[in-house]
């Protein structure tokens, strides 16, 4: 039952080592990083059931082959195909098939105390902000991580000098362009300064047909009495492939809040690691997922108290329409030093189509007595009785479900600070309810 | 930090010597050949006098078992198990009696200090001074030495006696359910166990009865390495109750002794089992020496349509608790329940959670899990929560809230919630904390010492639960309850 089975490597891992070999040589911390990350690889492969954290998402078995890494994008489709969030006024960075198109991106002007630049650029460089290319570990063996330590070669380099506050959200738009399935790696670094202040958003698409890969990675290190706000706006292509991971490192009195908005792709997984090692900080993290057809959507956390007196807020909805499935599996970890924290985690699900699924998994690791911390999770379909009400009212069956389910994720998306963002959020959510007619 | 720090140097020096049930008893036994191979079945077996089908299941039970390796997945953590090691079958040597005046006295001795009445009479004067009748089955080490008012159930038509002597007066029931709930491969402790189980309980209801007493079965360990593997089988048929009792004490040894045992319950068609268990094996003392390693196969089948199988137990015993009493609600408008309450203290480790898994339309279920961490002792909670896709209008309720006291014990919750289904409704919470300052201050302002206020909130967070058990267990329940905190809490 438990037997050690040394399985047999799929094609997809089989190609994802073979990839992993044409690494190039190096002797500086960041080749040893990525061979470190392949032989990871090699020795765990991709994870399945069987390995707890992917449990309900078995890469083995849903991604079934590993497709070649994507060339350059051709600039004018990468304009074309980078949509998401026009409307909003922000400093834009376009990240094309894993690679920065500076063509595409408005890096002049920039405000003071704000440096941005291309991982590759950073590389070729040898800039010093390199050394903190890695630095947050999740703690456990993390298979999409792993891939993409080894394999990105470009992304987004930002910092914020300490004492610093951004007004302009800046919004990096990951888009991949080509006409065949392809694979791309990104991986950024977000550094905020002691006491600064920054939004950032990062946002996600391509086109329907085409089965392409993505996986990104982006790594925030928040510095004390710091104030960052991230929004993901994940709208992959329906034949897509998402992975990505975003870990933080949340210093003193510090305040995160991440949100995470996801409809696209058709398989996709997103990690969240943070390790709250500053006393005293404030973390929120949230997010919405509207699933349909035979999507599968997985949002897994991980959120360390080490230190003590931090608050956590998690929130996260899901509605899934069809026959589509829904992941939920968030951990909150209180070591023994972190007295005073205060965690609360909640999942909900709506239910819409009949043969829709949702697992959930909270869960709680405790070693401090003076806690406070919680979670729940609930689903089920919309409630007769608030249907009753609207359509008792003369409002059409159609339209009150939309509404009550507005209003369901209505209530994560109203964590989002931004007024522009937070509006374009729930424009999407109602474009999505729209679109299920 | 916790209330006082009194408390704490309390906690701290506990020492889990205050184990009232750790006696041994001298008694003469007769044991098989030390280790397990396929010799020690048919030994077992042949004790037994069974017949030929049932060596077989356990041979195949025995072979399934060499290709199967120790689970790993549950938080607990203990020394290789040497199962070579282990006496996998003693009985007191005198021939099991006839009539109660037959047994060893000195068996007798060991039940009456334990406050367990064998003797019929003796419980029929706890009628007169107010107690209420419980039919008990004794497992002393592998056999069971008594089962008490055999008659006045038979006159009810319920079977209540020994498996072993089923297996031979009933072999068509106990062919017809036995391991259809549990299958003998279901995972490795109960596929040891099916190869090697010595005794247990069987009961069987028949339609439409409400089984006139309790029942009761009380389990002692207490040859020097053995493992203790019973097996308890419970069928309530159509529109029948019963509510059955399980309590357990071993001697305090410095060694780790194993228990593994698988019980199985069956309820057809609008019949209710109620099952409530007060797990105190023998917890190793305060450095983690000894103790029961408890890895303990429950299962109910909820297979005809509205019935109900209620699981109550309170764990305060064992080193290691390994237990999952669980549920399938198979029959459409079937309910399952678990209550429970998990204390450790010391070096003890809980991992203890239910599954309830819903099959049939309009099923429901409740989980309340209680725990209550103290000492060095990590206390996880560990459940499973499912709908499959023709589970239409599935309710399941979930409320599990951990108790730290100190800072040196675990508390954790690993709730798994899968639903298939649309139209099933789950709600799932927990909650994790330590006593609060609010309500300490409270009870101190009105003159309780800090030791007592702990105990009057602990009591209160366990209320739930203990409402569940019947009354006499629950009054035991209570004092275990307090005899477990000791040193941390009043």
């Amino acid at each position: 039952m438990n037997a050690e089975i040394r399985p047999i490597r799929t094609p997809a891992e089989q190609a994802l080592i073979a990839e992993l070999g044409g690494l190039p040589a190096g002797t500086d911390r960041l080749a040893d990083l990525r061979r470190a990350a392949a032989r990871s690889f090699e020795e765990h492969g991709l994870p399945h059931r069987r390995v707890e954290e992917w449990k309900y998402t078995d890469l083995r078995t849903l991604m079934r082959d590993a497709v070649p890494v994507a060339g350059t994008a051709a600039v004018a489709e990468a304009d074309a195909r980078a949509r998401a969030l026009r409307e909003v006024e922000v400093r834009r960075i376009v990240v094309a098939n894993g690679a920065v198109v500076p063509e595409l991106s408005d890096l002049a002007g920039l405000e003071e105390g704000l440096t941005i630049t291309t991982l590759a650029g950073a590389i070729a460089s040898g800039d010093e902000v390199l050394s903190r290319i890695g630095g947050i570990l999740p703690g456990r063996y993390d298979a999409a991580l792993a891939l993409n330590t080894a394999l990105a070669k470009d992304g987004v380099v930002l910092t914020v000098a300490p004492g610093v506050s951004i007004a302009r959200p800046i919004h990096v738009a990951h888009v991949f362009a080509g006409d065949a399935a392809a694979a791309s790696y990104a991986r950024s670094l977000v550094v905020v300064g002691a006491g600064a202040k920054l939004t950032y958003v990062e946002s996600f698409e391509g086109p329907e047909a085409i089965a392409y890969q993505a996986n990104s990675a982006t790594e925030f290190v928040v510095g004390d009495e710091a104030h960052l706000d991230v929004v993901r706006l994940q709208q992959d292509g329906g034949s897509a492939f998402h992975l990505s991971t975003i870990l933080f490192d949340v210093g003193r009195h510090a305040q995160v809040h991440a949100f995470t908005f996801a409809t696209g792709a058709s398989v996709a997984r997103t990690s969240l690691y943070a390790t709250l090692s500053g006393d005293a900080s404030h973390v929120g993290f949230n997010g919405a997922a509207l699933l349909k057809g035979r999507q599968h959507s997985d949002s897994t956390l991980f959120v360390d108290h080490q230190v003590p007196g931090c608050e956590s807020r998690e929130l996260f909805k899901t509605v899934l329409d069809d026959s589509s499935r829904g992941v939920f599996q968030g951990k909150i970890v209180v070591r023994q030093a972190a007295q005073k924290t205060d965690g609360r985690m909640m999942s909900r699900a709506l239910l819409l189509g009949e043969d829709a699924e949702m697992d959930n998994k909270p869960e709680l690791e405790i070693f401090a007595d003076d806690v406070a911390c919680g979670h729940g999770a609930t689903c089920g379909d919309i409630d007769e009785e608030l249907l009753f009400y609207l359509r008792a009212r003369g409002i059409p069956l159609k339209e009150a479900q939309s509404l009550l389910v507005q209003a369901f994720v209505g209530e994560a998306i109203e964590t989002v600070e931004h007024d522009g963002l937070r509006e374009a959020l729930v424009e999407q959510a109602e474009a999505w309810l729209k679109a299920r007619g | 930090m916790p209330a006082v720090q009194e408390t704490v140097d309390q906690v701290r020096s506990i020492d889990v010597d205050q184990y009232k049930y750790g006696f041994f008893t001298e008694i003469e036994s007769e044991k098989a050949p030390k280790g397990l191979t396929e010799d020690t079945i048919r030994f077992i077996s042949a004790k037994k006098d069974e017949p030929e089908w049932m060596l077989e299941w356990r041979l195949e039970a025995f072979r399934r078992w060499q290709t199967m390796r120790e689970p790993e997945w549950a938080r607990v953590s203990y020394p290789p198990i040497a199962y070579q090691e282990l006496y996998y079958y003693s009985a007191p040597k005198r021939k099991t009696a006839l009539s109660i005046d037959d047994i060893d006295p000195e068996i007798l001795k060991t039940y009456e200090k334990l406050g367990i009445p064998l003797r019929e009479r003796d419980a029929l004067l706890g009628i007169e001074s107010g107690g209420a009748k419980v039919a008990v089955d004794a497992v002393f080490d592998s056999v069971s030495v008594a089962t008490t008012f055999k008659e006045e159930l038979a006159k009810a038509g319920v079977i209540f006696m020994p498996i072993s002597e089923a297996i031979r007066e009933y072999p068509d029931l106990v062919r017809k359910y036995l391991g259809s709930v549990v299958p003998v491969t279901d995972n490795f402790f109960a596929t040891l166990n099916s190869a090697v189980f010595s005794d247990g309980s069987f009961v069987y209801v028949p339609k439409g009865v409400r089984c006139p007493m309790e029942l009761s079965t009380y389990f002692r360990i207490n040859e020097r390495n053995t493992g203790q593997f019973e097996r308890t089988l419970i069928i309530a048929d159509e529109g029948a109750y019963v509510s059955y009792l399980e309590g357990c004490t071993a001697p305090q040894r410095d060694e780790n002794q194993l228990h593994a045992a698988v019980v199985e319950l069956v309820a057809l068609a609008d019949a209710e089992i109620k099952y409530s268990t007060v797990q105190n094996w023998y917890p190793g003392d305060s450095q983690g020496k000894g103790g029961i390693f408890n890895f303990v196969t429950k299962r109910g089948d909820c297979r005809g349509d509205r019935s109900k199988i209620s699981w109550t137990q309170v764990e305060t015993g064992s080193a290691i608790t390994w237990k999952y009493p669980s549920c399938i609600l198979r029959g459409d408008n079937s309910q399952g329940e678990f209550y429970s309450i998990a204390i450790s203290n010391g070096r003890q480790q809980v991992d203890s959670g239910t599954k309830m898994i819903h099959l049939g339309k309009n099923t429901s279920s409740r989980i309340i899990s209680k725990g209550i961490a103290a000492g060095y002792s990590d206390n996880t909670y560990r459940g499973l929560v499912s709908a499959h896709r023709k589970a239409t209008n599935a309710r399941n309720f979930t409320n599990c809230d951990s108790l730290l006291i100190g800072d040196k014990c675990g508390a954790h919750t690993v709730p798994y919630i899968e639903s298939k289904n649309s139209s099933a409704h789950f709600e799932h919470e927990a909650t994790t904390s330590k006593i609060s300052e609010d309500q300490l201050f409270y009870c101190r302002q009105r003159g309780l010492d800090p030791e007592e206020a702990t105990a009057l909130i602990v009591n209160g967070f366990v209320k739930d639960v203990l409402q569940q058990l019947p009354m006499e267990f629950a009054v035991e329940a209570q004092k275990l309850i307090a005899v477990s905190l000791e040193g941390s809490v009043g």
